[in-house]
């Protein structure tokens, strides 16, 4: 399964700012630890804002603030509202959906969908940062992705 | 005792909690809070699970949390070995949390101190299956860690 890059910046923003829900992001400092464009990322906070998921603070210091429940807010939340989760996008009139070779790939999709879903739904934003703090680079988010990546190809230059 | 060391580290709201194996005279509060629950009584079913589960064979588990001699929770599960190719591991069948003591640990509670006897029965896994709209239940388990699994429930309607 592939997200659309809106929905993964969503989801990068979202985790970053619950990870520290007192403290406010700036968007430039939430795009350049992942490597993300700031007007890009501004875009789809802005959905986020009006979705009440996240809140904009204006004024010197100001940024971005987690305000959801971090035990109640769920993956497919904030997936949809960037993308159709569990809807494989064909439709009635598309050419072959009438057949019965349509309508049996359809069956397969559906149950494809359901799962995705179900797993989607199931996960919370709280559930996520658990996650996060088992993963081996621990509680935050990788930095800037592009100075990752040049600071690996400098490790493996320096150690061959 | 496990459940003395859980109790130790609880918070407020789970202090005087005790988990421990179910009783005879346990039963009625199980129908009880199963019928709270889910809204359907099914005495006869407990009554089997109970004489099933409670039996005291050292790979079966139906442990109750209670305070004051008043039941706040189940969990029932068992290890299970070689069905469907699986190595033996914990299987947790039913959990249930009274509404009055929810939202403060409870569950987690039951659920660490089943998989110490899992540990103990020397399995290291612990399953469930759920039903895929069942997000609140779903996401409890997600919770605690657990994930998507090696294996996938199949069905098949079979017609008259």
């Amino acid at each position: 399964m592939r997200l659309q890059i809106a929905t993964r910046l969503a989801l990068y923003a979202v985790l970053q700012l619950a990870a520290d829900p007192r403290r406010q992001f700036a968007a430039a400092e939430i795009a350049a630890r992942f490597g993300i464009s700031v007007n890009h990322l501004a875009k789809v906070l802005r959905t986020l804002g009006r979705a009440g998921l996240v809140e904009a603070l204006r004024g010197a210091g100001g940024g971005y603030r987690f305000r959801g429940n971090a035990k109640r807010v769920t993956l497919l939340d904030i997936v949809q509202l960037f993308e159709d989760v569990g809807r494989d996008g064909s439709k009635p009139d598309e050419p072959g959906a009438g057949s019965a070779e349509g309508q049996a790939l359809q069956c397969v999709l559906h149950e494809i969908d359901d799962i995705a879903r179900a797993t989607l739904s199931s996960i919370t934003i709280a559930t996520m940062l658990k996650l996060m703090a088992e993963q081996p680079s621990g509680t935050t988010a990788q930095p800037d992705t592009r100075e990752s990546v040049r600071a690996t190809g400098a490790r493996a230059r320096r150690s061959s | 005792m496990t459940h003395q060391k859980a109790e130790n580290s609880a918070p407020q709201e789970l202090q005087g909690v005790r988990v421990r194996a179910a009783q005879g005279a346990d039963l009625p509060s199980i129908v009880a809070l199963d019928a709270e629950n889910t809204g359907l009584q099914k005495a006869a079913y407990w009554k089997d699970r109970f004489e099933w589960y409670a039996g005291r064979l050292p790979d079966r588990f139906f442990l109750v949390a209670e305070r004051d001699g008043t039941m706040l929770g189940f969990i029932v599960g068992e290890v299970r070995a070689w069905e469907f190719g699986s190595p033996p591991s914990g299987w947790i069948f039913a959990i249930s949390v009274s509404s009055s003591a929810r939202l403060h640990g409870l569950g987690t509670m039951l659920f660490d101190e089943i998989c110490v006897r899992f540990r103990r029965a020397g399995v290291h896994h612990v399953r469930t299956m759920l039903a895929k709209d069942a997000h609140l239940l779903m996401s409890f388990f997600r919770s605690l860690g657990m994930m998507g699994g090696p294996f996938i429930q199949l069905e098949k309607r079979l017609e008259p």
